[in-house]
C-alpha cells in the first residue's frame, strides 16, 4: 500500500504538478493566439515575441522595484511589476495594431498575408528584445522558491518519495485561473465581450448588427497583449527568461490551439493542457515508478521512456499531426477554412 | 412619398453592373415584395438599399433623409434592419445572445423588445440558453429575423426567407412577417418562392436583368397572364 | 507563347534588356565589390558565396511562395537536412561503428518499415471502424517499442566507437558534390511528408506543420549522434576544391602568385573561394534556367491560376491540392540543395548553427524584398538581404559608435548599447520586411504579368 502511495506521490511530484504548471502557461498563450485568430484571422507568428516583450518589461520593472526596494516577501517580486508589463505590452500590440495590421485589414489582404506581416513584427521584436535586455538567460526569481519542499512533505507524510511545489507552479496555476476567469466572465456576460464573440462568429452580420469593428480588434489587442505579457512572466518565472526560448514555445502553443480548435477559447485551454501533459507523459522515464508497483526488489531494465526528453517539442507536434489528419477542426470544433 | 426609396440604382461588385436603373419603394405597414428570375439582381438591390456596395449612380432615402452615402452600420442605427439570405445567426451564440446583439446599437432597456420577440416567436423562447447553430433551419430563420426586429427598425429587409425551410414553416413564417407589417414596419422581400410571397404582398416588383420589368399590387401581379407564364410558372 | 522554345540565352538577354534588372545587379556587384575594395577581396568572395547559396535557397522558397503562395515556415529543416547529407556522402565510413552496431541499426529501420507497413495493411484490410483504429494503434505501438529494443543497444554501441573522432556510423565516402542532389532529395522526402499532412487544410496550418517539422529535424540532428554526431559536429567534411595549402606548396602556382606580386597565401584563398563561387554559380544557373523553363511552361501558367483564384481552378478540374504538393516538395528540394552546398562551403556541419530566425525567416526576407514570383526578383533578394545582414553588423557597430561619442567610454549605457548593436540587425531585417510588404509589395523586381 505504501508502495503505491509512494508512486502516486512520485508521479505527481514529476509529472503532475510541472505539466499543470506548463499548462497554464501553454493555455495563456494559446489564448492569445486563438482569439487573434478568431477576430483578425490570421496565425499570428509574433505571438512568442509578444509573450516575450511582455516577459522583458516585467522583467525591468521588477529590478526597478527591487532597486528601490521594494519587494513582495515570500512572492517573486515580478507579481508587483506584472501589471506594468501587461499594460506596456497591450500598449505595444494596439500599436502594431495601428502602424502595421491595421492596412492590411482595410485592403482586406488574404489571411496568409497577415501571415508574412506578422513575421516581419517578429523580427522586430525579437531584435529589439535583444538589444534591451540581451539575449543571455535571465533568472528573475525571488521570495520564497517553494510552496513546500521535499523534506517538509516528507515530515508530514513519513513517505519515502517527496513532494515539492515550487512557488512559481502555485502562482501559474492561480493566476491562470483568475485571469481565464475574469475572461471568461468578460466574453460571456459583457456586452463588449459578447461583441468580440460576435464578431469572431459572423463578421458579416456583427457589422449589419453594427458592431464597430475596429473597437472588436482593439479589445481583442488589448486582452492578448494582457494575456501575452502574464503568459511570458509566468513561463519565465517558472523557468528562466531567455529570448530565444520564446520562438521554440511558438510551436507548443499553436499546436494547442489548433487541439482545441482555433478561434475556441475554451478549445485553446484544453489543447494548452492536452499539449503540456502529453510532453510530460511521453517523456517521463518510468522506470522508478514501475518499481514501486512491481514486486519487492525488482526494477525495470531501462528507464521506461516513451521518447527522449531532447524530442519533447516532437510531442506537440505529433499531437498537431494526428488532429490535423483526424479531426482539423481541433476538439472543439474551431474554423478550419 | 414612400417611406424607404431605392431610385435609379447602378452597380454591382466591380465587374459588369448587376443593377442597371431599378427603383424600388416601401411603404410603412405594407409588404413589399421583389421576385425575379434567378440573377436579376433582386439580393443586389436589396444589399444596395442596406448600403452593401458602391452604387455608380441613383439614391437611397429613408423617411426624409438621403442615406446613400452611409455605411451598413449607421443605416442599422437609423433604423433599417437586414436579414440575409445565409449564415444569418451567430452559430456559437445562444438565442438570446442573437437578439442581444440585434440591439447592439441600442442603449435603453431591451428586456420589452426581448419580450415582443418572444411573443412573435415562442419557441424560441424555450430555447433562448440554445446555441442558435444547433436550431432546425426554420427555428433559425426565426432567430435572424428576430434578432433584426431587436433594433425596432423602420424598414425590415428579408432576403429570401423561405429559403431552405418546409412549405408548413415558410407559411408560418410568413404569417408572422404580416404580423410584423402591420405593427408598422416597412416590410421588404425578396423571393425565389414568388407565388406565395406575391399572395401577401401589398405591393410587387418583377425585376428582370437589373431592371423593373413589372410593378401592381400583390394581387395584379398573380393574375397578370405574362407574369403568371414567365416567373409563376403558368 | 512559345517561350519555352526560345533558348535560355537570349531569353537572357531578353530579360537583361528590361531596364530595371541590369541596373539592380550591376548596383549588386557594385555593392560586393565595394567590399572588395573597402576591406578584403577575401571577404567579398566569402560574402559572394553565400549570397550565392542564399539565392539558391530563395529560389526555392520562391517556387513554393511565388508560384503557388505556400508558406513554408521550416526551411531551416530542409537546410539542415541538406548538411546531413553533406555528412552521409562525403565522410568516410567508421567501420567500427557499423562493425559495433550497423546491423542492429539497420534491423531496426527495417522494423520500422515493417511496423509502417502492417499498419498500413491492417488499415486497409479490417472493416469495423472501432476496431481498426484500435488495431493500428496496437501494431504502431508494438513495432514502436520492437523498434527501439533494436535500436537502442546498436547507437549505444556505435556511440561508443571512440567517441571523441567518431562515435557515429559516419558517411560513404564519396565525392562531396554528390550530397547536393542527396541533399535535395532529402528534403523533398520530409516535405512530401509535411506536405501530404497539412496540404489541403488553410494556409496557416502548412506554416505551423513546417515550422514543427524543422524544429524536429534539427532536434534529430543534435541528439541523433550515431547518425550525425549531434552537438559534437561533423568537421573536416571533405573540398570538391583544392585546399589551400595544396595549392601553396605547388611549384606553378607560388610562380603565378609571384608574377602577380601577391603572396601565395592570399592568393590561394582566394582561388579556393573563387572555385566555390564557380561551383555555385553553375549550380544557381542551371536551377534558375529550370525554375524559368517550368514558370513559363503551361505546368507554370496552371500553378498561377490555382495561386490566383482557387476556387476557379478547382472548379475547373484541378487537383489543388496535388499541385501543391508538387511545387512544396520541387521547393524543398532547392533549399535542400542550398543546405548541403552551404555544409560543403563550411566544410563542417554544427546543428546547433540552424536557428529559424537565420534559416526560415530570414530567407522569407529575401524572396519579399526582391520580389515574390519573380525568380530574379528571389536571387536579386537573396544577394542583397545577405549582403545587408553580414554588412549591418559592421556598420551598426559603427553606427551606435558614432551616435554615442558623446557618452564617455565607460558610459554604462554607451557599453550596453555598443555590445547590442549586432542585434539591431534584426531589427533591420524585420522593418525592411515590413516596408516593403506594405509600401512596395511587389518586391524590387515585381513578377512579369504573362
Amino acid at each position: 500500500m505504501q508502495d503505491v502511495v509512494n508512486a502516486v506521490v512520485l508521479l505527481t511530484n514529476f509529472l503532475v504538478v510541472p505539466a499543470t504548471a506548463y499548462g497554464c502557461q501553454l493555455a495563456l498563450g494559446a489564448l492569445g493566439v486563438t482569439l487573434v485568430y478568431g477576430v483578425l484571422r490570421f496565425s499570428n507568428f509574433a505571438h512568442g515575441e509578444i509573450m516575450a516583450f511582455g516577459a522583458m518589461v516585467t522583467i525591468l520593472f521588477t529590478w526597478l522595484l527591487r532597486h528601490w526596494g521594494v519587494t513582495l516577501g515570500p512572492l517573486p517580486t515580478a507579481l508587483l511589476a506584472l501589471p506594468a508589463g501587461m499594460a506596456v505590452t497591450a500598449g505595444l500590440c494596439l500599436l502594431t495594431d495601428r502602424w502595421v495590421f491595421r492596412f492590411y485589414r482595410r485592403t482586406r489582404a488574404q489571411p496568409v498575408m497577415l501571415l508574412v506581416v506578422s513575421v516581419g513584427v517578429m523580427f522586430v521584436l525579437n531584435g529589439v528584445i535583444r538589444f534591451v535586455i540581451g539575449p543571455a538567460d535571465r533568472v528573475f526569481t525571488d521570495g520564497a522558491r517553494f510552496l513546500f519542499t521535499v523534506r517538509e512533505f516528507k515530515a508530514w507524510t513519513g513517505l519515502s518519495e517527496g513532494l515539492a511545489v515550487k512557488t512559481t507552479q502555485t502562482l501559474s496555476l492561480v493566476v491562470a485561473v483568475v485571469l481565464v476567469a475574469a475572461l471568461f466572465w468578460f466574453l460571456e456576460k459583457t456586452r463588449t465581450g459578447k461583441s468580440m464573440r460576435a464578431f469572431s462568429d459572423n463578421e458579416d452580420l456583427a457589422l449589419l448588427s453594427g458592431i464597430n469593428p475596429e473597437r472588436v480588434v482593439a479589445v481583442t489587442w488589448l486582452i492578448v497583449g494582457c494575456l501575452a505579457a502574464v503568459a511570458g512572466t509566468l513561463y519565465g518565472l517558472d523557468k528562466s527568461f531567455k529570448p530565444f526560448t520564446f520562438l521554440s514555445l511558438l510551436l507548443p502553443i499553436f499546436a494547442a490551439a489548433i487541439v482545441g480548435g482555433l478561434g475556441n477559447p475554451l478549445g485553446a485551454i484544453v489543447g494548452g493542457f492536452v499539449v503540456a501533459f502529453s510532453e510530460v507523459l511521453l517523456t517521463y522515464p518510468y522506470r522508478k515508478f514501475l518499481a514501486y508497483l512491481g514486486p519487492e526488489g525488482w526494477r525495470p531494465d531501462g528507464l521506461v521512456q516513451f521518447l527522449s526528453t531532447d524530442y519533447k517539442f516532437a510531442v506537440s507536434f505529433f499531437i498537431l499531426v494526428v488532429v490535423l489528419l483526424v479531426k482539423p477542426t481541433g476538439i472543439f470544433s474551431g474554423r478550419s477554412s | 412619398m414612400s417611406f424607404l426609396i431605392g431610385a435609379d440604382l447602378v452597380g454591382g461588385y466591380g465587374g459588369p453592373d448587376i443593377l442597371r436603373g431599378c427603383a424600388i419603394a416601401a411603404e410603412r405597414g405594407e409588404i413589399t415584395v421583389v421576385v425575379g428570375p434567378n440573377g436579376a439582381g433582386k439580393s443586389t438591390a436589396m444589399r444596395a438599399l442596406f448600403g452593401m456596395l458602391t452604387l455608380r449612380s441613383g439614391s437611397v432615402h429613408l423617411g426624409d433623409e438621403d442615406i446613400t452615402a452611409l455605411a451598413p452600420q449607421a443605416r442599422a442605427r437609423k433604423g433599417m434592419g437586414f436579414v440575409p439570405q445565409t449564415d444569418n445567426v451567430f452559430r456559437s451564440m445562444t438565442v438570446e445572445e442573437n437578439l442581444e446583439m440585434g440591439a447592439f446599437v441600442r442603449d435603453d432597456d431591451i428586456s420589452g423588445t426581448l419580450d415582443e420577440v418572444y411573443g412573435l416567436f415562442p419557441a424560441l423562447r424555450d430555447k433562448r440558453r440554445q446555441p442558435a447553430g444547433e436550431l432546425s433551419g426554420g427555428q433559425r430563420q426565426q432567430v435572424a429575423i428576430g434578432r433584426a426586429l431587436m433594433n425596432r427598425p423602420r424598414a425590415l429587409m428579408l432576403d429570401e426567407p423561405s429559403a431552405g425551410v418546409s412549405p408548413i414553416v415558410t407559411h408560418e413564417l410568413f404569417e408572422r412577417i404580416l404580423d410584423i407589417a402591420q405593427s408598422g414596419v416597412a416590410v421588404l422581400i425578396v423571393e425565389q418562392n414568388a407565388r406565395q410571397a406575391l399572395e401577401l404582398a401589398d405591393k410587387g416588383y418583377v425585376l428582370v436583368q437589373g431592371r423593373n420589368r413589372f410593378t401592381g399590387t400583390g394581387e395584379m401581379l398573380l393574375a397578370n397572364p405574362e407574369v403568371r407564364k414567365s416567373f409563376l410558372g403558368g | 507563347m512559345s517561350d519555352a522554345r526560345v533558348p535560355f540565352s537570349v531569353r537572357v538577354a531578353q530579360a537583361l534588356r528590361t531596364p530595371r534588372k541590369p541596373v539592380l545587379f550591376a548596383a549588386m556587384a557594385a555593392l560586393i565589390c565595394l567590399v572588395g575594395a573597402g576591406q578584403s577581396w577575401s571577404l567579398a568572395l566569402t560574402i559572394l558565396n553565400l549570397c550565392l547559396i542564399s539565392a539558391v535557397m530563395t529560389l526555392g522558397v520562391n517556387i513554393q511562395w511565388g508560384y503557388a503562395g505556400l508558406f513554408n515556415a521550416g526551411v531551416m529543416g530542409f537546410v539542415a537536412l541538406g548538411g546531413l547529407a553533406g555528412v552521409l556522402v562525403s565522410m568516410p565510413p567508421v567501420r567500427a561503428a557499423w562493425h559495433a552496431g550497423g546491423a542492429g541499426v539497420v534491423l531496426a529501420l527495417a522494423m520500422a518499415l515493417v511496423t509502417i507497413a502492417a499498419a498500413v495493411l491492417v488499415y486497409r484490410r479490417m472493416r469495423q471502424p472501432a476496431y481498426r483504429k484500435l488495431a493500428v494503434a496496437l501494431v504502431v505501438a508494438a513495432g514502436y517499442f520492437a523498434a527501439r529494443g533494436l535500436f537502442e543497444p546498436a547507437v549505444r554501441a556505435i556511440e561508443a566507437v571512440d567517441p571523441s573522432r567518431t562515435g557515429y556510423l559516419g558517411g560513404f565516402g564519396l565525392p562531396v558534390v554528390l550530397s547536393w542532389f542527396v541533399g535535395g532529395a532529402l528534403a523533398a522526402g520530409a516535405a512530401w511528408a509535411a506536405g501530404k499532412i497539412s496540404l489541403g487544410l488553410r494556409a496557416d496550418y502548412l506554416a505551423i506543420a513546417t515550422l514543427g517539422i524543422s524544429e524536429i529535424i534539427v532536434a534529430f540532428l543534435k541528439y541523433e549522434e550515431w547518425l550525425s554526431r549531434g552537438v559534437k559536429n561533423v568537421t573536416g567534411l571533405p573540398r570538391p576544391v583544392p585546399y589551400e595549402v595544396d595549392l601553396q606548396a605547388t611549384v606553378w602556382f607560388r610562380e603565378w602568385a609571384a608574377s602577380l606580386g601577391a603572396s601565395p597565401v592570399d592568393l590561394s584563398s582566394i582561388v579556393v573561394k573563387l572555385c566555390y563561387a564557380g561551383l555555385f554559380a553553375l549550380v544557381l544557373v542551371v536551377l534558375m534556367w529550370l525554375a524559368e523553363a517550368a514558370l513559363r511552361s503551361p505546368w507554370g501558367r496552371m500553378m498561377r491560376a490555382i495561386r490566383d483564384n482557387e476556387t476557379a481552378a478547382e472548379a475547373m478540374g484541378k487537383d489543388v491540392t496535388a499541385r501543391h504538393l508538387q511545387v512544396f516538395v520541387m521547393g524543398s528540394a532547392v533549399v535542400g540543395i542550398a543546405g548541403a552546398m552551404l555544409a560543403t562551403l563550411d566544410g563542417q556541419f554544427t546543428p546547433t548553427t540552424y536557428h529559424p530566425l537565420r534559416f526560415t525567416f530570414l530567407v522569407w526576407v529575401m524572396v519579399i524584398v526582391g520580389g515574390s514570383g519573380n525568380n530574379w526578383g528571389a536571387v536579386l533578394g537573396g544577394f542583397l538581404v545577405w549582403y545587408v545582414w553580414v554588412e549591418a553588423e559592421p556598420m551598426g557597430l559603427w553606427l551606435m559608435d558614432f551616435l554615442t561619442s558623446p557618452l564617455a567610454a565607460d558610459n554604462p549605457l554607451r557599453i550596453h548599447l555598443i555590445d547590442s548593436a549586432a542585434h539591431m540587425r534584426l531589427v533591420v531585417m524585420g522593418l525592411v520586411l515590413l516596408l516593403v510588404l506594405r509600401f512596395a509589395p511587389r518586391g524590387l523586381i515585381p513578377e512579369e504579368r504573362r
